[in-house]
């Protein structure tokens, strides 16, 4: 078990300011927050993929990686079948029988018929299922996804959206960031909600809704724009 | 007019006859140019790769020079490769002056640089793209260096044929190392200098015709595989 996941007084070059918090597992997080809130750079000093300035990120168990996933908003694909990208994943992980692994994750998401396919020649909402697939085949511990469904139109966005309920239902900690009201409400239990890098607010998802504790994010909510 | 088209007309007759001289001329000239590029592939692919990726202090000083270098001057590099070669020099032991060896090394020292550079960029502007997806990953250092190698491996290939270009054109730093020698050391385009300085214009014309038609038939070919790769792979 790595989690909790505990950020002391973490900022990073202006972007983040100061900022602790501890999370746990089970509820999904939703990092909230409008463009250039800092919510893709607090999860990659979460996810390790960037080094605070200050403060520390901690995880509990050993080898924190290993047991921790990241899907992109654009998601990168080798230029290899869509069954390699997986194996490929698996293998760095050092997973044993990566190729029947690999098969049982596409057939998870749905894209078993494409295994043989170029993974770079799929659409973009296949692409992110087989992003998922990856991840899924490593049976991470935590999944943070980077406004998954940026790029999507809504019949993908949907899919991608039970793919992550499948994760959360799975027993994974799943941490997204969106400035999507509508999908922090559909997969979200509690938010986090950032502004000009300082974490605002943090509740429950209902609560976060009805009552905002904050005027930035009554504002958010509403749909203002509070440079004005 | 009547000249030139004359030497023409011999140069295609040469050709057409499978002349014994030239085709062993262009067979030693596509043996010295391909085992640089082999050599300088090997050697300029990782190192591009590696200063791409790496993140080391004095590395935006070895991205100038590496660039610098693709300019290196041919007869340079034929002069030094000649020292270093000759009797009283320190590899004067190896006995390669006067060799195709020799002329080996001396476009192997020529054509890295640009293969390195060209690969550098390449693999620098798939890095910006792969980088966070192989370290989230877990994939790191050398390793993420040959997955990106490999993944741009048709992308690189102009990288390649940019060194090939430059190593069967070259003229200053074969003629230095290797002497010209006939039947020994001279390639295409030392023979094509030679005999239009003395005058017979059908073997150099000859020459020339199948250096350029060598040098466009592989980069058709080249062309049409990352063309072919581009479709499939995407």
């Amino acid at each position: 078990m790595i989690l909790p996941l505990r950020l002391d007084a973490v900022a990073y070059r202006g972007i983040i300011e100061p900022l602790t918090l501890e999370l746990e597992a089970g509820p999904s997080t939703v990092l909230l927050g409008a463009n250039g809130a800092g919510k893709s750079v607090l999860m990659r000093l979460m996810h390790g993929l960037l080094a605070p300035t200050e403060g520390k990120v901690s995880w509990s168990g050993d080898n924190p990686r290993r047991h921790q996933a990241m899907v992109f908003q654009r998601p990168v694909m080798l230029r290899r079948s869509a069954l390699a990208n997986v194996v490929y994943a698996l293998k760095l992980a050092g997973v044993a029988d990566a190729q029947y692994v690999a098969r049982a994750a596409l057939a998870e998401v749905g894209l078993k018929h494409l295994a043989h396919r170029s993974a770079r020649v799929l659409s973009g909402g296949e692409q992110q299922r087989l992003a998922l697939a990856r991840a899924w085949a490593l049976h991470p511990e935590v999944l943070f996804l980077d406004e998954p469904t940026a790029s999507l139109d809504p019949t993908a966005t949907r899919e991608i959206e039970t793919l992550i309920r499948a994760f959360d239902a799975a027993g994974t900690k799943v941490v997204m960031a969106t400035h999507n009201l509508g999908q922090a409400r559909r997969l979200g239990d509690e938010v986090l909600f950032l502004h000009q890098g300082r974490l605002v607010e943090r509740s429950p998802v209902e609560q976060f809704f009805k009552q905002p504790a904050s005027q930035e994010a009554t504002a958010f909510i509403k749909g203002e724009l509070p440079w004005l | 007019m009547h000249s030139i088209l004359e030497a023409i007309r011999a140069a295609v007759g040469l050709i057409a006859s499978g002349d014994a001289t030239l085709g062993e001329i262009v067979l030693l000239s596509l043996g010295v140019s391909l085992s640089a590029v082999a050599l300088a592939t090997l050697l300029g692919l990782p190192l591009g790769a590696a200063i791409a990726v790496g993140r080391f202090p004095g590395r935006r000083a070895i991205i100038v020079l590496l660039n610098a270098l693709m300019g290196l001057p041919p007869v340079v590099v034929g002069l030094v490769v000649y020292l270093l070669l000759s009797r009283a020099g320190p590899l004067g032991d190896l006995g390669l002056l006067f060799t195709p060896g020799a002329m080996v090394i001396a476009q192997t020292i020529l054509i890295l640089p640009i293969i390195a550079a060209l690969s550098r960029q390449s693999v620098d502007d798939a890095w910006r793209e792969y980088e966070e997806q192989l370290r989230s990953l877990g994939s790191e250092g050398a390793g993420a260096a040959l997955t990106v190698l490999w993944d741009i491996r048709f992308s690189l290939l102009t990288a390649v044929l940019a060194g090939l270009g430059r190593a069967s054109a070259e003229v200053g730093a074969v003629m230095i190392v290797g002497g010209n020698i006939d039947g020994v050391t001279r390639v295409m385009t030392t023979t094509i200098a030679l005999e239009t300085s003395k005058g017979d214009l059908p073997l150099a014309l000859g020459l020339g015709i199948v250096l350029i038609a060598i040098i466009l038939a592989l980069n058709a070919a080249a062309y049409l595989v990352k063309e072919a790769a581009q479709r499939r792979y995407g």
